[in-house]
């Protein structure tokens, strides 16, 4: 069961506040966390994924410890088994759609697989450049999946996209989530969105309204 | 006098070396200075900084000290190796080095500073290390940066006359380099000698700086 507990001190402007969340749900299940800009859920992913490293508080998943404050255990995000879809997607200009999920593969049989899982086998060629926000979208979700983690997180995986890509690429990635059976976290300012998506909801705790709109400013 | 092509060898010979040498040394280092956040780094990356400010005559005076037989790295090299550092292709391409060192930094570093940093998380989220995330994610994404880090060092090290001068001498063959053969041409109020060489350097400069900026278009082209 994947549990986690994070305390970090964040800077919005020139306050600061305390990130402190934790949660557990089911293996295979879907967490969405909500909360407003700002709120840390970037911060939060991040620590999840190695790639920020939270004050105090642990990361589990399967029989793994990722971080653990007290014991002083830290993974570095090359050794836990994550896939992590970045809000602005963050595909390598320089590779093909091929070339992005075979980075992650290393294996061209599981990459056409990605591909076709995805519907994006006759844009394999194509560069990041030339696709869609959508394209991408999925170009990022199979990278993600490339390397079959144990866990899988998504940045506000469909807010950059219009009204219309947001609902058909939500139910992509209900059905890429079914048929793969990854567990994933999801973090989205939209409450509709992860009510739609996850099994299960987390929502971050909501600081003074003038924290928020600091923290807001600070972000824009 | 007749025309004697040995200085330009010995120039593209240094060149090449010390455009090599630099680009080696260099990487690692802007890398920390781009990416760090630790207060020293700007103290050491100002001291990168100051042959482009300092005399070419200050610099070959200090290293003609430190290469001389009695300098730390001349007396190293003299017993280790049993080299005479001071006046040698070694000691041109040691002060070339230090010399053109701000050219590869500064373009290399503006290089990495230039490549997003979700990239390498990204990376790193797709368990690759540090070192193959370099190659394979942050160079590909630098290449018009280590372009021109490269043909500047390049381009510098060959125009470069008073370093030269002071720690290798004039030795034909050795530290003659067509910057100085030039120069010494003038001295002798050979002036269709000079005039040869000078061609040369002034047709080549333009042949490289035009190949960087045509490059620099065509990407602009492409976006």
């Amino acid at each position: 069961m994947p549990s986690f507990s994070i305390r970090k001190r964040l800077v919005a402007c020139d306050r600061t506040f305390e990130l402190d969340v934790s949660s557990s749900f089911a293996e295979g299940g879907f967490l969405g966390v909500r909360g407003p800009s700002g709120s840390g859920k970037t911060t939060l992913l991040r620590s999840i994924a190695g790639l920020c490293r939270p004050d105090k508080g642990f990361v589990r998943v399967g029989d793994e410890t990722w971080y653990d404050s007290r014991d002083g255990i830290f993974v570095p995000p090359q050794r836990r088994s994550i896939g992590y879809v970045f809000q602005d997607y963050a595909l390598f200009p320089h590779l093909s759609v091929f070339g992005n999920i075979m980075y992650a593969t290393g294996d061209r049989r599981r990459t056409e697989e990605l591909l076709e899982l995805t519907r994006l086998t006759e844009w394999a060629r194509h560069f990041p450049r030339e696709l869609s926000g959508g394209q991408k979208q999925r170009t990022a979700l199979a990278r993600a999946l490339g390397r079959k983690p144990s866990l899988l997180l998504l940045d506000e995986p469909l807010s950059a996209l219009d009204e219309e890509l947001r609902s058909s690429l939500g139910e992509e990635l209900r059905r890429i989530r079914r048929e793969s059976g990854v567990t994933a976290i999801l973090v989205s300012h939209s409450r509709s969105e992860i009510e739609w998506l996850c099994t299960d909801i987390l929502e971050l705790p909501l600081r003074s309204p003038d924290a928020v709109r600091l923290a807001e400013i600070a972000l824009r | 006098m007749s025309f004697d092509p040995v200085p330009f060898r010995v120039s593209l010979e240094l060149g090449l070396w010390v455009t090599s040498i630099l680009f080696i040394l260099c990487f690692p280092a802007a890398w920390i200075f781009a990416r760090s956040t630790r207060p020293w780094t700007v103290w050491v990356e100002s001291l990168g900084s100051l042959p482009l400010v300092l005399s070419p005559t200050v610099l070959g005076f200090y290293l003609l000290l430190l290469l001389s037989p009695k300098g730390p790295l001349g007396a190293f090299f003299l017993s280790t190796f049993g080299i005479r550092l001071a006046f040698s292709f070694p000691a041109i391409v040691i002060g070339s080095c230090v010399s053109s060192l701000p050219f590869m930094l500064g373009a290399l570093k503006t290089g990495i500073m230039a490549v997003p940093s979700h990239l390498l998380d990204a990376s790193a989220t797709l368990g690759k290390g540090r070192l193959e995330t370099v190659f394979r994610v942050a160079i590909p994404n630098m290449r018009p940066a280590i372009f021109s880090g490269l043909v500047n060092t390049f381009a510098h090290t060959i125009g470069e006359f008073g370093v030269v001068l002071m720690i290798g001498g004039s030795i034909p063959g050795v530290t003659k380099v067509v910057s100085i053969a030039v120069y010494e041409r003038v001295e002798s109020l050979d002036f269709a000698g000079a005039h040869a060489y000078a061609i040369i350097l002034v047709g080549a400069s333009y042949a490289g700086v035009l190949v960087l900026n045509l490059a620099q278009r065509r990407r602009a082209g492409r976006r």
